[in-house]
């Protein structure tokens, strides 16, 4: 499915950023076009959350330094809404609990507002509750989780199926799932993993940042890329994963040693 | 008959109390005897006022605002008028309107289960719940007992089908509404209750509610009061209840220049089931006060309390919750806990419990949060493409709504989340 002339979704030039007065990101490049699937990988602590948070617009964090474009536009300048908008998604690796606020009308309201920005029309509660209803099955949810509120006392895999079931209704360019696979038995990660899956095209790109090697068994990603200490240390195919797997994350610090001391 | 010759000598002055009593018309009807011996108390009585600890944070300013020459009851025959924006009451309900001064049984069908209280009966116990809770000489109800020229006394058996919804308006300028209710449950009769009580202009509304619940009763009273501009509300409830019995109080506040709610529950022989849901909303210079009390009289009782505020503007919101647990309550549950939204950096909110545990063998719990919207859910629901004011308003109503949804089902009519949110 890549191409080397396939549109140019993501560019992230020599991105720099903190948490309070924490230097995290020190100086990421990573260059995502239509359909292509990426991982990162990386140690905790190596940025990979971070750099999903920053590219979504977390308040908590600061970019110092270099550039993000979106389909050529500076996604840095935007609020986290308007990057939702114009197709960034970002599956939380902790989905936060609403409570009050009802799943149903939490989806409708932001399927909505990512359909202004198509130029679609807005979804009354009828039609969306068939639209609803239908991309349910990408993930294979019980309707009675529409009913509830806002991933209140939903289980760690009903959690991420409900993730994978806003990414079906937002249709989102740019999909970054942040540790989709952490608290998920297999048969959830299967369930998961085939809706991601499913929803990839030759439109939109997946970025995966995940620990384990597991979640890149189901979800074939095209490259794979190692984070230590805030920068992409080295990009590869599939087979670098497996080599991570193999020989763990050791040989990454001595690579950053060697890095470091030039 | 001149009521202020009657106040003691030594009494301090309460110009603001005299000059209202002066103007009331002679105590009259089937309350006339308590009308008098409350006017007695209010004469005796100061006003309440901050150095008293239960008024310590509530600022009675909006209320002594109140022109006390102007106030007045609605006049004879002419009962208030009926709001021409009411919805229309919900299936299975039936709707009273209380102007404190005529019947609002007069030519009503009442349901199954429910009967007026002989006047024997109301003299019996009429007072009966809030001497039991410790209401007496307390001058919201002292105020309600000097003006009220009605009561609405039912007697509940079995198990009621239809809600019964008590609308009280005071949408007239300088108009005092006294609104008086007296419930009694007999063993294992079922009642659901909504007041609503809506207020504008500079009105006073003032409402005690006494119940009674026999073995096994089961009572939901919801109060759903709407208040704008400089209206204020003194709202009293006493409730007491037998073992076995079940009470469920859910109290929902917007908009009044001084909102204050007091519900005073007791078992009597513990073993019983309370539970009390609040919310208040202030913005402005609203204040909003509910001081809750609840006293287990015997073992094995349950409390379930959850009081939420959300305080925008300069609004001020007040929470006290005193639970009494002493040495005869062994075995006794009681949670209780506070959950404020501060919206503005001039907004104020004074949250207390009070836990007075004597006995041993008890759980009991409590627990008090101010905070902010709360930054993670409004990151999440932003990262849905959902801008930050929807997404705020989307968490304000979440905070609602867990009150709200313990409504009885007939205050849908009402859009509770919509009004108390002002929401078109």
């Amino acid at each position: 499915m890549i191409s080397p002339d396939a549109d140019l979704l993501l560019e992230i030039v020599d991105l720099h950023a903190r948490v309070e007065d924490q230097p995290i990101l020190k100086g990421v490049n990573l260059r995502i076009r239509a359909g292509e699937i990426h991982a990162v990988m990386g140690r905790n602590g190596s940025g990979k959350s971070t750099l999903s948070k920053v590219l979504a617009g977390h308040p908590a964090y600061t970019v110092t330094g270099g550039s993000v474009r979106f389909r050529g536009a500076d996604l840095l300048d935007l609020d986290p809404e308007q990057r939702a908008r114009i197709g960034l998604f970002l599956g939380f690796q902790y989905p936060v609990e609403i409570p009050g606020v009802s799943n149903l009308e939490f989806l409708r309201v932001a399927t909505n507002a990512r359909r202004g920005e198509l130029g679609r029309e807005e979804l009354d509660t009828f039609a969306f509750e068939d639209v609803v209803r239908e991309r349910l099955t990408v993930v294979q949810m019980d309707p009675a989780f529409l009913e509830r509120s806002v991933n209140e006392g939903f289980s760690g895999g009903e959690k991420k199926r409900n993730e994978i079931l806003q990414m079906a209704l937002l249709e989102p360019v740019v999909a970054i799932l942040d540790e989709t696979d952490s608290g998920l038995d297999i048969d959830a990660l299967r369930i998961v993993a085939g809706g991601v899956n499913q929803l990839a095209t030759a439109e939109n790109a997946t970025l995966l940042i995940t620990h384990y090697q597991r979640l890149l068994d189901v979800i074939t990603p095209d490259f794979v890329h190692v984070m230590a200490a805030g920068r992409i240390l080295r990009t590869g195919g599939k087979e670098l994963a497996l080599e991570l797997e193999e020989r763990g994350y050791d040989w990454v610090d001595q690579e950053l040693a060697v890095l470091e001391a030039v | 008959m001149v009521v202020s010759s009657t106040r003691s000598p030594l009494a301090e002055a309460s110009p603001w109390a005299d000059r209202l009593l002066e103007r009331l018309p002679s105590p009259a009807g089937a309350l006339a005897a308590v009308q008098g011996r409350g006017r007695e108390a209010l004469a005796r009585q100061s006003l309440p006022n901050r150095r008293q600890e239960d008024w310590r944070f509530t600022d009675l300013a909006p209320l002594t605002a109140l022109d006390p020459a102007a106030l007045a009851l609605v006049a004879d025959g002419q009962g208030l008028a009926q709001l021409a924006d009411c919805p229309a009451p919900a299936a299975g309900t039936v709707r009273l309107w209380l102007d404190g001064l005529s019947d609002p049984l007069a030519g009503q069908f009442l349901p199954a289960g429910l009967s007026r209280l002989t006047p024997e009966q109301l003299d019996q116990d009429l007072g009966h719940s809030l001497a039991c809770c410790g209401s007496e000489q307390h001058w919201p109800v002292e105020f309600n007992q000097a003006t009220a020229r009605h009561c609405l006394a039912l007697r509940v058996s079995g198990c009621v089908a239809e809600t019964l919804e008590l609308v009280a308006v005071a949408d007239q300028q300088h108009t005092l509404l006294p609104v008086r209710v007296l419930l009694v449950l007999e063993e294992n009769a079922n009642l659901k209750v909504l007041q609503v009580q809506l207020g504008s202009g500079s009105s006073l509304s003032s409402l005690v509610v006494e119940a009674q619940l026999g073995q096994g009763a089961e009572l939901l009273h919801g109060l759903l009061a709407l208040g704008e501009g400089g209206a204020c509300f003194l709202g009293h409830l006493a409730v007491e209840q037998a073992s076995g019995s079940r009470f469920r109080s859910v109290a929902a506040s917007r908009g009044w220049a001084l909102f204050r709610f007091e519900p005073r529950i007791s078992q009597v022989d513990g073993a019983a089931q309370t539970e009390l849901l609040g919310l208040q909303l202030v913005e402005g210079p609203q204040v909003a006060d509910t001081h809750s009390q609840v006293r287990f009289l015997g073992p094995d009782g349950a409390l379930e309390q959850v009081h939420k505020a959300i305080a925008d503007g300069r609004g001020r919101s007040v929470f006290d919750g005193a639970v009494s647990v002493p040495r005869l309550a062994q075995r006794t549950n009681a949670n209780q806990i506070s959950r404020n939204l501060l919206l503005s950096d001039q907004a104020r909110i004074d949250t207390k419990p009070q836990l007075e545990i004597v006995a041993d063998e008890v759980r009991c719990t409590h627990g008090a949060t101010v905070s902010r919207l709360q930054a993670d859910q409004l990151f999440y629901l932003q990262s849905r493409g959902i801008d930050a004011a929807t997404a705020a308003r989307l968490l304000k109503r979440g905070f609602c709504q867990e009150v709200l949804g313990k409504l009885p089902a007939a205050a849908a009519v009402w859009q509770p989340l919509q009004r108390l949110l002002a929401e078109a």
